[in-house]
Order: C-alpha cells, then sequence, then structure tokens
C-alpha cells in the first residue's frame, strides 16, 4: 500500500476530530480523541510487529526499539535523538517529523501543532501499553518541522 | 542505535497501519455518530476530501493524461487501486449504454482484520472507497454516481463497487472573462 495514503487518512483524521469539537462547542480545542485514536493503532500494530521478536532487555531497550525500527516502519526515518534522565523520562526527538513536514517552516502556523502530533502521541502510550510500559506522552513543538516526544513512565 | 532499519516486510506494515488506521476511526464515528446512516455519509466525504488529493497525487507519479472514454477512465482508476491499495481489482458489469460499470475486488485489504457486528449490518464500510473515486473524479471534471454493490463484510464474495456516469463538468468561466 501507498505510503501517500496513511498520510492523507491522518489529515483527515485531523479534520473529522476538529470538526465535530466546533459542534460541541467547547472552550479549548480537545484533541483527546485524536490521541484516543492513536493509542488504539499503536496498541494494535505493536503486538503484530514484535510477534516473533524476543523479550525486551529492559526499558531503555524498548525505548530504542520504538526510536529504530518501530519509527522506520511507521513514519520511514529513525528518531534523531534519545535521552532519558534514568528515571523514567525519555524525550524522543524527531527533525523531520512527518506529519510537519508538509506545513511551513518557522512560528506561523505553530499554535496548529498540537493537532498534528496527537495521533502521534496515542501511537507512542498504546504501543508502549502493550508492551506492558504505562506511561504518559506529550509532544513540543518549538520549531516546525522538529517535534519532542516526552514519555513519562508511570511506576506503580 | 545499531539495528538496522529493514527489519519489518515495509509492504505489510503500510497495508496494516492503513487498514488499522481507518479501523479505528471508523470505531470512533460509529461511537460519537450512533446512526449508521449518518457514518456512511461522513464517510463517503472523507474518501471525497481524500481523492481530491489522490488525483494529483496519481497525476503527478503517473504522468498520465487525458482519457479518451470512460474505458479508458476505469483502467486508470484501476490503476491507482493497485498503487494505493496494492489490490488490482476486475472491471465488469458495463451497462449495454457503457456508462456504468463495477471494480470488483476479491481481497480488499481495508476490510482485512475487519469483522462487523450484528448490530452495525447497515454500515457502508468501505464507503470511503466510493468518496475517494468521486472527489478524484470531480477533480478531472467528471460528474460521477459511486455505490457498494456487493461487501465481503456482509458475506458476499466478492467487493463490488459500482460507478455511474452522470456528465461531465464545464469550466466555469468567471463572468466577464473569456
Amino acid at each position: 500500500m501507498d505510503d501517500t495514503l496513511f498520510e492523507f487518512i491522518h489529515s483527515e483524521i485531523v479534520n473529522y476530530v476538529v470538526d465535530s469539537n466546533i459542534r460541541t462547542k467547547d472552550e479549548e480545542e480537545d484533541l483527546s480523541n485524536l490521541e484516543y485514536i492513536g493509542f488504539s493503532v499503536g496498541y494494535k500494530i505493536i503486538e503484530r510487529l514484535t510477534r516473533e521478536m524476543p523479550r525486551f532487555k529492559d526499558e531503555l531497550d524498548t525505548m530504542k526499539f520504538i526510536c529504530t525500527d518501530f519509527w522506520s516502519a511507521i513514519y520511514k526515518k529513525q528518531m534523531d535523538n534519545l535521552r532519558t534522565n534514568h528515571q523514567g523520562v525519555y524525550v524522543l526527538q524527531d527533525n523531520e517529523f512527518k506529519f510537519l513536514t508538509r506545513m511551513s517552516n518557522g512560528k506561523q502556523y505553530l499554535d496548529l501543532a498540537p493537532r498534528y502530533v496527537a495521533f502521534t502521541c496515542g501511537v507512542i502510550r498504546g504501543s508502549l501499553a502493550n508492551l506492558g510500559i504505562h506511561c504518559l506522552v506529550t509532544a513540543e513543538v518549538q520549531n516546525m518541522p522538529a517535534c519532542k516526544f516526552h514519555i513519562q513512565v508511570q511506576r506503580n | 542505535m545499531s539495528r538496522s532499519s529493514t527489519r519489518f516486510d515495509t509492504k505489510k506494515v503500510n497495508s496494516e497501519l492503513v487498514t488499522l488506521t481507518y479501523g479505528s476511526l471508523v470505531a470512533q464515528m460509529v461511537k460519537d455518530v450512533e446512526n449508521p446512516d449518518d457514518v456512511n455519509k461522513q464517510l463517503d466525504r472523507l474518501g471525497y476530501n481524500m481523492g481530491i488529493r489522490l488525483v494529483e497525487d496519481f497525476l503527478a507519479k503517473t504522468g498520465s493524461g487525458r482519457c479518451l472514454d470512460l474505458k479508458d477512465t476505469a483502467d486508470k482508476i484501476q490503476t491507482a487501486f493497485r498503487m494505493y491499495l496494492g489490490v488490482q481489482p476486475n472491471v465488469a458489469n458495463w451497462s449495454s449504454a457503457g456508462d456504468e460499470f463495477s471494480f470488483v475486488i476479491d481481497s480488499n485489504p481495508l476490510t482485512d482484520l475487519v469483522e462487523l457486528p450484528e448490530d452495525l449490518k447497515s454500515l457502508r464500510y468501505c464507503n470511503i472507497i466510493c468518496g475517494a473515486i468521486r472527489g478524484a473524479l470531480e477533480m478531472v471534471q467528471l460528474d460521477i454516481q459511486s455505490w457498494i454493490v456487493q461487501d465481503q463484510l456482509k458475506g458476499d464474495a466478492n467487493t463490488e463497487i459500482r460507478v455511474k456516469f452522470i456528465r461531465k463538468l464545464e469550466d466555469a468561466i468567471p463572468a466577464g472573462e473569456e
């Protein structure tokens, strides 16, 4: 299947969720549905990808997998940077995040960026959840098309 | 980060990714909208929006020129099916007037991994394809109607998508300009 299709479906999903918000006239833009759609995609796809693979050594090993194999499978490139404080916080940086590369660089449309990263936050959260790591995922965009995903592992 | 990036079969992953993403979207819509008929309409509209953009991508990638007749158009859409969905549908069941035909798909990747529950039998899961065909053809000045005749999700042997030619759209020139 062609890669373009995934991109187009993604932007239609964004439109759908954003439009359905306007109908209910919420004050702040609610992207939780978008995140949830991503969550269920991540949860399902990781299961199919890792079915034949040996268990990951530890949390960091899992994160490395997300940055390399997983990211290239879905976004056709690897993450550019992975940092951690070794206490459950990971920062994954993609300098050319696929869903932002079609937009004008710089600051002009920065306030629209959350719409185009919410789905992917969900994908990361969903795939980690299926691998037994429960976490919060947020994204930070300071300069398009670069994006940092912050993962905070919940321990209890 | 030493692992090679080619561990997975990219084609298969792409296809599953689209299938799962579309499935999650439909599931969300069914939750939001409840009435399956409204979901059908939404899916058709979504497909239409995608078709508008897909046709440009298609023309850019294939460099194909004008269609001579509807048979030609059908062949090109067949190519588009192969490009985007990775399946080759049969063009079949031409009407005697030559203005209506069907695409018959024996294995539809969009419905891989999908089962419809009993209470959603009126959901037309693949409506997005009908919408995409309509959107794409409208951009090349063809007004058509498209609908699903057979659906594997409802136990039919194939997925059959009907296309009916309505009329050629003329370029509307703004008043006062020639």
